[in-house]
């Protein structure tokens, strides 16, 4: 069959201009991180936990000042009040005021939690990075060790700690706790980070960048690092309310923070005592502070691995 | 497999080594000794006898080694501030009713928390999911010693068969059983719950309903059975979980277990007991990690297959 078309000059016609540019990206681009973002603020739970943790956040280093009564002011004619318009959380066997002390320990908590988690990611981001792109001798030798260390009782070796480092009586320094928090508590942090760098370098991408001649270190920077981040930072988040939660155990088998410093398991050891004697608000007050923000930080993580994981995307 | 399970127990034995090494080393480490903070109008010979009984007198690496060999005879030596038991007594004593108090709590989390998960699963984004939740979120906020204590406040103080502390008949054990089972049971409903929706969402499950099998057959033969594994793998952190729980419960409920003996021994300063009782629950840890281990390895094949790949 003979294809009978005639061409001319009119089916040649000059496009016009305004069809070039539907090639262009008319809205801006949403970037990872913000559509992370996005995703986390329509969950109204986790979206709840920030907004809580960061009021507690800054209630703990504006609170002790707020009523005018210090945290260490012991008025022994003011034991044991109830919660009223003056002191507004009550006060303790001491006659202090328990407003002051219940964000001085919600200081302390976040402190030891925050601080922990971050030595616990900086220790465990450095070994599981390490491990990750070593050869594949050095990475199993390395997860043995790592093994072995994780499979020490972790609470064992931190009570044994804090008798060691502290006078009998006398409680613990915050270091001591937190030391002995990260000592086991980085292992499951280089465990994650191994596994994300094994299958991050495995990938397709880093393949290509490989081939295109980028040294491990690009690779490491540019691929490796930002896709772990997500995961880590999930890790993180849900490390800080452990950290709390054995601060709290900790101190209330006594091994917390040395007095007049409160933590809030301390504060809830104390008001167990109180709790005996009928005073039942001394443990309800830092038994809600402690629940709240171990509440905050649990759902904040979930929120995030879920706004995160693009698998979950609806 | 056999290769498997010898590396593990190789595993199992350092770790116990290294428990006990870094209690000796710690504990030795601490200045000065027992006798010498408390009693200082002690005659000198007394004094000198007391280091003599103890060993404290020797070297540190042959004090070492003599622990090392008594505790291979499962001999944890004498108690420093209890003259008439021995750290075996005692931890002899405490034990079982520890281990009662710990089994009772398993059973409560591991038959509730599976149930609630699964019933969770099954109702998604409905009332019984909503309220499943609202009690696992509880149940990992909440530490298990403030929920003691609500328990006593509430439940004990108000109800008289139910006591608010002390040891001997069951309804002793009812309390804090429960307290010490809420953190595990969110952790199993919340882990059941998503691993049942990943089940029931896969294409055998519609398989077996388009087969005719009744939707309770397909939900509890092909489902649960499935979705229940991941709760089998982090039985080990459970376990380990609810010792470090069983240490407070036990101080609020003043119920003589070895948790209550370990913190009497942490605030008395008997190191002899604390070294024994540490190293006692290391190796019960440890082993208990690796029957779950093993188990997990009998109830899926696939894991079988690759650790024996390995």
């Amino acid at each position: 069959m003979k294809l009978d078309v005639t061409y001319n000059d009119e089916m040649f016609q000059k496009a016009p201009d305004e069809l070039r540019d539907s090639e262009q990206i008319r809205r801006p681009s949403i970037k990872y991180w913000a559509d992370v973002w996005r995703r986390l603020k329509q969950n109204k739970l986790a979206m709840t936990g920030l907004i809580l943790l960061i009021i507690m956040g800054i209630m703990s280093i504006i609170g002790t000042r707020i009523n005018g009564f210090k945290y260490f002011e012991q008025d022994y004619s003011q034991i044991n009040v109830r919660p009223n318009s003056e002191y507004w959380f009550g006060t303790d066997e001491l006659g202090r005021d328990l407003f002051s002390r219940i964000w001085l320990g919600a200081r302390y908590s976040l402190i030891i939690g925050i601080a922990a988690a971050f030595i616990d990611f900086g220790i465990g981001v450095l070994y599981g990075g390490i491990a990750g792109m070593s050869s594949h001798r050095i990475d199993a030798i390395m997860m043995r060790i790592a093994e072995v260390i994780y499979s020490i009782p972790y609470m064992l070796v931190v009570v044994l700690l804090s008798v060691v480092f502290s006078t009998a009586g006398a409680g613990t320094s915050m270091f001591v706790l937190i030391f002995a928090m990260t000592i086991t508590g980085w292992v499951p942090m280089a465990n994650l980070v191994r596994g994300q760098v094994l299958q991050l370098k495995e990938s397709e991408y880093s393949l290509a960048s490989e081939s295109l001649g980028a040294s491990d270190r690009w690779i490491l920077r540019k691929h490796i690092i930002p896709n772990a981040l997500g995961p880590i930072l999930v890790n993180v988040t849900l490390t800080i309310p452990r950290a709390i939660f054995s601060e709290a155990t900790l101190s209330f088998m006594g091994l917390g923070l040395q007095p007049p410093k409160p933590s809030l398991g301390t504060l809830a050891n104390d008001g167990l005592a109180g709790m005996q004697v009928g005073l039942f608000y001394q443990i309800l007050i830092p038994a809600v502070f402690i629940s709240l923000i171990m509440f905050s930080f649990n759902v904040l993580g979930d929120g995030l691995r879920d706004a995160l994981d693009p698998r979950l995307r609806k | 497999m056999t290769k498997y399970l010898l590396k593990r127990l190789v595993m199992v034995v350092i770790t116990i080594w290294i428990v006990i090494t870094i209690t000796f080393a710690l504990m030795h480490s601490v200045p000065g000794n027992p006798f010498a903070t408390e009693n200082k109008n002690i005659p000198p010979i007394v004094y000198e006898n007391l280091l003599k009984k103890y060993g404290l007198d020797k070297p540190y690496s042959e004090q070492y080694v003599m622990y090392l060999k008594n505790i291979i005879r499962g001999d944890f030596g004498d108690s420093m501030k209890s003259d008439t038991e021995t750290v075996n007594e005692m931890i002899g004593r405490g034990f079982p009713v520890s281990a009662r108090l710990g089994v009772q709590a398993l059973l409560i989390a591991l038959i509730f928390g599976p149930a609630l998960g699964a019933i969770a699963a099954l109702f998604q984004n409905k009332g019984p999911d909503y309220i499943a939740m609202i009690i696992s979120i509880i149940g990992v906020s909440v530490p298990s010693f403030l929920l003691g204590a609500f328990l006593i406040q509430f439940i004990a103080s108000n109800i008289e068969w139910i006591p608010i502390g002390g040891w001997g008949e069951f309804r002793h054990t009812i309390l804090p059983s429960f307290a010490l089972a809420l953190m595990p049971l969110a952790q199993t409903a919340r882990l059941m719950r998503s691993s049942m929706l990943e089940i029931l969402g896969q294409d055998y499950i519609k398989t077996a309903r388009s087969k005719g099998i009744s939707k309770t057959a397909v939900i509890i033969k092909h489902a649960v059975r499935n979705a229940i594994l991941p709760i089998v793998s982090i039985l080990g952190t459970t376990v380990s979980n609810l010792l470090v729980g069983s240490f407070v419960i036990e101080k609020i409920f003043g119920i003589p277990g070895l948790g209550m003996f370990f913190t009497t021994s942490v605030f008395n300063r008997d190191y002899t007991l604390i070294m024994g009782v540490t190293v006692f629950y290391a190796i019960i840890l440890v082993t208990a990690l690796l029957v779950v281990d093993i188990a997990y390895m009998l109830v899926d094949p696939r894991i079988r297959l690759t650790k024996e790949g390995r």
